[in-house]
């Protein structure tokens, strides 16, 4: 089977064999994402992320259905965790979409976390590549949001969404500081639970606090630039596309499908505000960048694994260190020279 | 390279008896299974779909109702009929030993019964699953 080949065509199968090739390293992965890069870059990737049981899967699903109201097709990636004891996991985020599995136009994938340090994210960065290139309009990341990898995983999207809920707490203590920076929307999910309004104020506080200082930092570096250019009158464009977007909070009841066109709303009004003002621009250059060097670093890892690890070598340099021999310093050089010659 | 196998266990029909096929789940998954479990109700067409769409190794249907003749088949050659012509599928659930046979030819290719320990459909996973 030629899977790059297939996938472009349309085949469903194939797609779902990328992805398996991408999330085993099998080494056809390579070529498969090379055939597929040229055709990406199409879709809207948006990241879902927040407690586990906020409302997540739920509510992917109702967002999912409302794109396809509007004629969209729709790719979504479902993280969830491995048991770090036995290596396996159960990935039920399929029971909350099971009403999407017989349209044609979305695609569902599960993912378990498998434990990779890091390398998760570059596994679902391909496998919402391979989506694109399928050709899906807009491809929806769920993750928990726990954890660097699943923070790394959603810095993936072009927006992200934080759900929160009503009741969890001191919790929303511990996770703010990580949450504000994520957020390029907070969603209330379960507002028909008490408390709804009160979580609204406290989010709505703490990115006021925060919006506080950016527009700070942003006054400095206009007048600065104010300084130095006014001759240009450059003004009219930083009108036309303000640079700091302030996350709107929504509350939305997910089950009754209550306040999701209204969110849907907000993403696409995010979308164009960073389209219009460059940070999409910016965000992408950063992840082409960040992809390259994830690639590029993984890929001299398995060189020296091969190259020192596998065939032993590692070990008769060890032995050679406690016999006062020689030193990790000079083997290093040598090899640096032996291995970029 | 890390392989995984995965699973997906399905419920399908209007049976509404789940525990057996959560013991089931979690026995595969604290076996270093990954499985994709898609809740009750499902029709065959919607499994066979899931399993393409989440490329497992095995569909793992759970049925107590007694719909399994009809069912069971069905799965099987919707599953085929999308190209996944490896994955080994099985089921359990109380199930008459005299309608195992018609299910093994139906391509069916193990039952596993009320009582059965989970290690023995670890052990069938693993003896025949085609990776
Ligand atoms: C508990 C139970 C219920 C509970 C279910 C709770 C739940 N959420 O699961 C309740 C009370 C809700 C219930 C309701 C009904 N039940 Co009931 N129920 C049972 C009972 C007593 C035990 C089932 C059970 O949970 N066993 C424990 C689990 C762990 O075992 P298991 O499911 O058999 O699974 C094991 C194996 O079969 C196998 N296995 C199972 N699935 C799979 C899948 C795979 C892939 C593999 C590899 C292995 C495998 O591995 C498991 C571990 O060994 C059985 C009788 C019995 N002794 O089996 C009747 C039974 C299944 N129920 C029956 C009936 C008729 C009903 C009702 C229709 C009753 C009514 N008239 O209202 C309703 C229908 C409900 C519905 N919506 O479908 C009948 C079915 C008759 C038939 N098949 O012809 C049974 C057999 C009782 C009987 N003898 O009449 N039931
Ligand atoms: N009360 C209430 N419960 C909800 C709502 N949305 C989801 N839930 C429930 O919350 C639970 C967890 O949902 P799920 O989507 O699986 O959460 P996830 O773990 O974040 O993906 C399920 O029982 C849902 O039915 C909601 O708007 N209100
Ligand atoms: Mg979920």
């Amino acid at each position: 089977m030629d899977i790059a080949k297939e996938l472009l065509e349309g085949s469903r199968l194939a797609l779902s064999r990328a992805i398996t090739a991408i999330e085993n390293e099998y080494p056809e992965a390579n070529d498969i994402m090379k055939e597929l890069y040229p055709h990406t870059g199409h879709a809207y990737v948006l990241g879902i992320t927040g407690p586990p049981g906020a409302g997540k899967s739920t509510l992917t699903d109702k967002i999912a259905r409302a794109y396809r109201k509007a004629g969209k097709t729709v790719g979504i990636i479902a993280v969830d965790p491995t048991s770090p004891f036995t290596g396996g996991a159960i990935l039920g985020d399929r029971i909350r979409m099971n009403e999407l599995t017989l349209d044609e136009g979305v695609f569902i994938r599960s993912m378990g976390t498998r434990g990779s340090l890091g390398g998760l994210s570059h596994k679902t960065a391909d496998a919402v590549k391979a989506m694109d290139a399928f050709g899906k309009d807009i491809i929806i990341v769920e993750t928990v949001g726990v954890g660097q990898s699943e923070v790394d995983i959603v810095k993936a999207a072009d927006t992200t969404m934080v759900i929160l809920i009503p009741g969890m707490g001191d919790d929303i203590q511990a996770i703010k500081a990580g949450i504000l920076e994520i957020g390029d929307l907070f969603v209330i999910n379960k507002s028909d639970l008490d408390g709804a309004d009160k979580l609204v104020r406290e989010i709505n506080m703490m990115l006021d606090l925060d919006a506080g200082s950016m527009m700070q930092a942003r006054t400095a570096t206009e007048e600065a630039i104010a300084n130095q250019f006014h001759h240009l009158n450059v003004t009219k464009h930083e009108e036309a596309a303000p640079g700091y977007w302030r996350p709107p909070v929504h509350k939305v009841v997910a089950m009754q499908n209550e306040g999701i066109e209204e969110l849907i709303g907000l993403a696409k009004k995010h979308h164009a505000f960073i389209e219009e003002n460059g940070e999409l621009h910016r965000r992408r250059t950063r992840r082409a960048r960040d992809e390259m060097l994830d690639i590029l670093n993984a890929r001299i890892n398995a060189h020296i694994k091969g190259h020192i690890v596998d065939n032993g070598r590692l070990d008769g340099y060890v032995k050679s260190f406690q016999n006062h021999e020689t030193d990790p310093y000079t083997v290093v050089a040598d090899l640096l020279k032996e291995m970029l010659k | 390279m890390e392989k995984k196998i995965r699973v997906l266990v399905a419920k399908p029909g209007l049976d509404g008896h789940d525990r057996g096929a959560k013991v089931v789940a979690r026995a595969l998954r604290d076996a270093g299974f990954e499985v994709i479990y898609t809740g009750l109700r499902q029709t065959p067409e919607q499994i066979a779909e899931a399993a393409l769409q989440e490329d497992v190794n095995v569909v793992a249907l759970s049925i107590l109702s007694g719909a399994h003749p009809h069912l069971f088949p069905k799965v099987v050659d919707l599953v085929r009929e999308k190209g996944m012509k490896d994955v080994l599928i099985i089921g359990g659930g109380v199930i008459p030993e005299t309608d195992i046979p018609a299910l093994k030819k139906a391509g069916v290719s193990e039952v596993f019964t009320p009582g059965t320990p989970t290690s023995a459909v670890v052990d069938f996973i693993k003896a025949n699953v085609k990776a």
